[in-house]
């Protein structure tokens, strides 16, 4: 894993510019005066203590929640509020902390309704799988078998996925999302609930998609081993404020994160 | 036993099991959509079969009046969305169900004050009393055709949602809201087609029950034998309204003709209400039904 040097970046490899953003729900404040940018290609990881604001975090990169104060860069240009159903539309991925699949779908079916922004609509040919309707539903059904293949699923492909284990679960979610072709996948605690051999598993497909598909990742996670082993570089948040960012092993040395999560001041 | 009488009274619940199938599909279609049991569709039953009826009686050829009731269809799909569903949304179903009864007796009077509540004969040509002969067991032919039309819808519907692009978005969306939009999937619009598509069955419904009984009020009453077929036959399946259907028609004829005599009669109104509960305590989710599987 080699480590970005983030001096030589360029304005144009950074891909979303978080500037001075504030959040607060009624009286509760959630993020403060917050700078972050996610540079093209890297693996930044989001962490701090439970509370610190990082899925909210999460939700301001991805545009669910429109912060009340600061400004949201994507690709250098302002970025306004947005419809929930356009997010994925601009290239943006995300997997759930509880996982939130199809649950009356099977693995397969889940991963292709990922695809559902990229397919042209043509109910008759679609409905008797002929024509226009059968070639593209052969084009997707391809791209899919790749993705399935890739996180090595294949057994399980037909099956409904409420009747996976949940470390498949989780993958299955990781294959709907790719399914999108992101350009940036967020994966909030994709190692939440593992045992170590699923989480080897994950980390090896999140290696793999950023070094393969060039996928810009953000990622929660709360299993520090896995986060200092495949980040490119760590933000920490603490009370909604970022209190250190760099990379791992600088931010494992700075004493306001060893503090923080110490539970000290 | 007269073997082919038996035969007649198989054949003939069997069709009449179709037409609650017919009605029984648009709440599946809801259901399986959004997790709503939609009171309502009784009276968009009623409301559609009464536009329809009435756009006739302004001497509309057939099938633009069709053409037209659909367009009426689609519009008030697009209304509910807009007024009831939208700010409703994030809700318990509980209460997008309680809006769905204020819904029933707002569609149910604004039908008849829009257009009238007298009792209007639709004639499709075919002449309902008609039938042909199987070795000695009659059957009328008016069911048969109500039986094909609704056998083509199911196939329809089948094919829609397991086969299209916007099936899939049904389905998606049916099963998790957030998940759908992190695809890219608009609920909103999602919600216009299904609700469409209930209309347009409550179309279908409307008009082959009208041409039964006559377009009037009582029609959007058979919602009510809608529920045993539903409660049978699984919320959440297209075909399960089917079978649903096919189980209660049959089942009440074959209880009123072999039971009947004995209690003094009038098991059919009953019957499937009784069958339905049997289910209930055996198979709660119905033969077709999805089983919940919680994880503990």
């Amino acid at each position: 894993m080699s480590i970005k040097d983030k001096n030589t970046a360029a304005q144009s490899d950074i891909l979303m510019n978080i500037k001075d953003i504030s959040l607060s729900f009624g009286g509760l404040k959630a993020l403060l005066n917050v700078n972050l940018h996610i540079k093209k290609g890297e693996i930044l990881a989001i962490i701090g203590p439970n509370g610190a604001g990082k899925s909210s975090m999460l939700n301001v990169i991805s545009g669910i929640y429109v912060p009340q104060k600061g400004t949201v860069e994507w690709k250098g240009k302002l970025r306004k509020k947005i419809a929930p159903h356009n997010i994925a539309r601009m290239g943006i991925a995300r997997t759930f902390q509880n996982i939130a699949l199809f649950r009356g779908m099977t693995a397969l079916e889940n991963i292709l309704t990922g695809r559902n922004i990229l397919m042209k609509r043509n109910l008759f040919h679609e409905m008797f799988y002929i024509g226009k309707g059968r070639r593209q539903e052969e084009e997707h059904r391809k791209k899919v078998e790749e993705i399935i293949d890739y996180l090595e699923i294949q057994s399980i492909r037909k099956t409904p996925v409420a009747r996976l284990p949940y470390g498949l679960q989780k993958r299955v979610e990781l294959g709907r999302a790719l399914a999108l072709e992101p350009e940036l996948l967020l994966l909030d605690e994709p190692m939440a609930g593992m045992n170590v051999e699923e989480k080897e598993d994950m980390c090896r497909f999140i290696l793999d998609v950023n070094d393969q598909f060039g996928t810009t990742i953000v990622l929660i996670e709360h299993d520090m081993g896995v986060v200092m082993d495949i980040s490119d570089r760590v933000a920490v948040l603490d009370y909604g404020i970022k209190i250190a960012d760099g990379t791992p092993d600088k931010v494992r040395s700075e004493q306001k994160v060893i503090d923080a999560y110490l539970g000290v001041g | 036993m007269d073997w082919w009488f038996f035969f007649e009274v198989v054949v003939g619940g069997l069709l009449s099991g179709v037409m609650y199938s017919l009605v029984a599909l648009g709440f599946v279609l809801i259901f399986k959509a959004s997790g709503v049991f939609n009171f309502a569709q009784g009276a968009m039953v009623l409301f559609a079969a009464l536009t329809f009826v009435r756009l006739l009686e302004m001497n509309i050829p057939m099938l633009a009046a069709l053409g037209l009731t659909m367009i009426v269809m689609v519009i008030l799909a697009i209304a509910i969305e807009r007024i009831v569903l939208r700010p409703l949304v994030n809700q318990d179903l509980i209460i997008l169900f309680m809006a769905t009864i204020g819904l029933n007796y707002f569609i149910e009077g604004m039908a008849q004050l829009v257009w009238d509540s007298d009792v209007h004969v639709l004639n499709l040509g075919i002449d309902e009393y008609a039938g042909f002969e199987i070795g000695n067991a009659f059957i009328n032919k008016f069911d048969v055709w109500a039986a094909l039309i609704a056998g083509v819808l199911v196939l329809i519907l089948s094919l829609f949602f397991r086969y299209t692009v916007i099936g899939r978005a049904l389905r998606a969306v049916a099963d998790d809201h957030q998940a759908a939009l992190s695809v890219g999937i608009p609920l909103r619009t999602i919600w216009i087609y299904v609700w469409s598509t209930a209309g347009l069955v409550a179309l279908v419904a409307g008009v082959v029950w009208g041409s039964k009984l006559g377009v009037q009020f009582a029609i959007s009453t058979v919602a009510l034998k809608a529920i045993p077929v539903l409660i049978i036959g699984g919320f959440t399946s297209v075909p399960g309204a089917i079978l649903g259907g096919l189980i209660v028609g049959c089942g009440e004829k074959l209880a009123e003709v072999y039971v009947g005599p004995f209690v003094g009669g009038a098991i059919e109104n009953w019957f499937p209400y009784m069958l339905a509960m049997v289910v209930l305590m055996i198979r709660p989710q119905g033969i077709f039904g999805e089983k919940i599987i919680e994880r503990v």
